[in-house]
């Protein structure tokens, strides 16, 4: 009834899932800037943020919270000044971040998570939420989880795609970003647009959880690769 | 954030080292750090370092009506944004001098010398010209961030192209990438800045000054200059005194270095031109390092669909059925709408605490379009709207004779009212049971 995994590009479709069902090509350094105390640059397809961190360090006394750690994310766009949709998506990645960061570690300190856009060729907020957990592992700061982004579209034809270029977001009739968690592959925030069915979006919410199977592999071996020397 | 202050033994031994001809970084004083260009995928996008400083710049254009005085000529706008990711001590928001010192440097830099010819951008005069606007970004602050800026502003400039216009009679077409190619800019010249520290009152010298060399120094220079030897801007900070052998010296020096530069420039530009020619791959994905530990790429990674669909008909009935919907609001005269009547209250509290609930703002469902907008007539035409916390106000249905002129009313002013209208809607319900 149904073929096995999709392996390659343009193999037989299944009925309901779009032939291409692969995550971009993602790439991914870490340390690149000297200043930051982590950073790091996450590159899926031709979309690239860039995310510097800073912390813990002094906060001001208005900003301070009596026992745990202010985080601060800033979003900046390539072209402009930073809107609204810099401000909703700000919103998405500091409520993943506060969840997975241990911050009552750091009681009175500030932690600052600059993310800055290079280039935007679809799935914009899973490469932000991407390379900004890269840059917390970067900095070293202690997080119960690591987390991991995922984008996926509905067609107008009812295709799921994961990991859209911003053609296919455009042409889509909804799409949902979703940020997984490591330890039990479980929902961390969620961010939709348009309309889509209780199934369509579990379906999502499933492929989402597999994908980030492969992202966290990669994860893995990214650090195991920066440590190999000195492990 | 503040930044770590430099202790004084840090500035004693720089200063120290500078007096025996010595940098931190073992260069020689005149000597610029590595500079590397590397480009994005689209035009008009490119990544300086210059040593660690690194700098992004974006190119891009829109069509605008120009300005009065100058109806004939586009406009040129320039904009250099320090990133709070490239020092500590960069914020948001504030205007530091330093920002606006570096705004004012590059404009004067780019703008002052006409490198780009603006009465080429000028479509329909009087009516629409292009605007060119150049975003910098600063993404890692180590020492002269002037010069790097410089060049990442001219080398984008140089790199981008804007689409095609064609103009036939009254009308303008402007063409898409896929229809015509798209056409450079026409620059005269590359101006490229050059920044000279001094230290001691002026008696030494060093160019492309890092960042803890620029904390201790005493004054800066800089000028920017193309490479046919005319300056385009000079300017002298921190109040140093200046021999006019030591300026003329550091133009020389500057107008070596310059050509060094734009020759630096103009290869990254033609291997970046030979490669998108070719059809090979070009863009900060392929610019990234292969070979360092520190950097990792993988391939096209597939996700298995094997058994997605039985899996979410799984979750889907395994989660409890949904709460009933809420029905359409029932219009009781014009200007109202009543939700929620002969509903259990499935809020799982009792009538006392209901009441204490009048505080929260929540605007319910069912018809949340038609809702708003009809509170929004109400409390518009009454000119009483009391947000009070008595329980034993009546209610009072406003106005029952009014016209509804227009609905669609701006959502945003009619707000606060909806609060305070769906606050008596609350009661009215709760009257109702």
């Amino acid at each position: 009834m149904r073929d096995g995994p999709n392996t390659h590009v343009g193999s037989m479709m299944d009925v309901a899932v779009s032939p291409v069902l692969a995550l971009r090509k993602f790439g991914c350094e870490q340390s690149l800037l000297s200043r930051p105390d982590g950073s790091s640059s996450f590159v899926q397809g031709d979309t690239s943020v860039l995310a510097g961190v800073y912390g813990p360090a002094e906060v001001k006394i208005s900003k301070e919270i009596y026992d745990r750690a202010t985080l601060e994310v800033m979003i900046q766009p390539k072209v402009g000044l930073s809107g609204v949709r810099e401000r909703a998506q700000e919103h998405c990645v500091r409520q993943t971040c506060e969840a997975a960061l241990l911050s009552t570690l750091h009681p009175r300190s500030s932690l600052s998570l600059i993310l800055q856009i290079i280039h935007d060729d679809g799935s914009l907020l899973s490469c932000c939420l991407n390379a900004a957990c890269m840059a917390l592992m970067d900095a070293g700061l202690p997080m119960s989880c690591l987390f991991c982004g995922v984008t996926c579209a509905i067609e107008q034809d009812g295709h799921i795609v994961t990991d859209p270029t911003s053609q296919q977001e455009k042409e889509s009739r909804a799409l949902m970003t979703f940020a997984i968690d490591s330890a039990e592959r479980r929902v961390m925030m969620s961010s939709t647009r348009g309309s889509f069915s209780v199934n369509e979006l579990q379906q999502c919410v499933a492929l989402s959880q597999r994908a980030s199977e492969e992202i966290f592999q990669f994860y893995r071996d990214s650090v195991r690769r920066r440590y190999s020397k000195t492990l | 954030m503040r930044e770590t202050p430099l202790s004084n033994c840090e500035r004693q031994f720089l200063l120290k080292a500078i007096e025996e001809k010595k940098r931190l970084d073992g260069r020689q004083t005149y000597d610029y750090r590595n500079i590397k260009i590397t480009f994005g995928t689209d035009y008009g996008c490119c990544v300086v370092d210059v040593g660690k400083t690194r700098v992004l710049a974006q190119v891009s254009c829109e069509l605008v009506a120009p300005k009065d005085n100058r109806p004939t000529e586009g406009i040129m706008f320039i904009n250099l944004e320090l990133s709070p990711m490239a020092s500590p001590a960069f914020e948001s928001g504030r205007q530091s001098e330093l920002h606006v010192t570096l705004n004012r440097l590059l404009e004067r830099c780019l703008r002052n010398s006409k490198c780009l010819d603006t009465e080429s951008l000028c479509v329909v005069s009087g009516e629409k010209v292009w605007k060119i606007r150049i975003d910098v970004h600063v993404l890692n602050h180590d020492g002269n961030i002037m010069d790097a800026a410089s060049i990442a502003a001219i080398t984008a400039l140089c790199h981008f192209r804007r689409p095609d216009v064609g103009i036939q009679g009254e009308e303008v077409t402007i063409y898409t990438p896929e229809e015509r190619d798209l056409i450079p800019l026409s620059i005269y010249h590359m101006p490229v800045s050059v920044s000279f520290s001094f230290f001691q009152q002026g008696t030494f010298l060093l160019v492309d000054p890092c960042e803890r060399e620029e904390r201790v120094m005493d004054g800066l220079l800089v000028i920017a200059m193309n490479k046919h030897r005319e300056i385009c801007s000079i300017q002298s900070s921190g109040g140093i005194m200046l021999l006019k052998e030591q300026v003329l010296r550091c133009s020389k020096i500057a107008s070596v270095k310059v050509c060094e530069i734009t020759e630096l420039i103009n290869k990254a530009l033609e291997n970046d031109r030979k490669v998108r020619k070719e059809g090979g791959k070009f863009g900060f994905a392929e610019s990234m390092a292969k070979e360092r530990i520190t950097a990792l790429k993988s391939e096209i990674a597939p996700v298995e669909m094997i058994d997605i669909e039985e899996k979410a008909e799984d979750i889907i009935c395994r989660t409890g059925a949904p709460c009933d919907t809420v029905p359409s609001p029932v219009v009781r005269a014009p200007g109202t709408g009543q939700v929620g009547e002969g509903l259990q209250n499935a809020w799982g509290l009792d009538e006392m605490e209901e009441e204490e609930e009048e505080e929260e703002d929540d605007i319910e469902q069912g018809g949340p379009e038609k809702q708003p907008e009809s509170e929004t007539i109400t409390s518009k035409k009454g000119d009483v709207v009391v947000i009070s916390d008595s329980e034993e106000e009546e209610v009072v249905i406003l106005h029952q004779g009014v016209e509804v002129k227009d609905f669609r009313e701006e959502m945003s002013s009619g707000q606060k009212q909806a609060t305070s209208a769906s606050k008596k809607k609350k009661k009215k319900r709760k009257l109702a049971h």
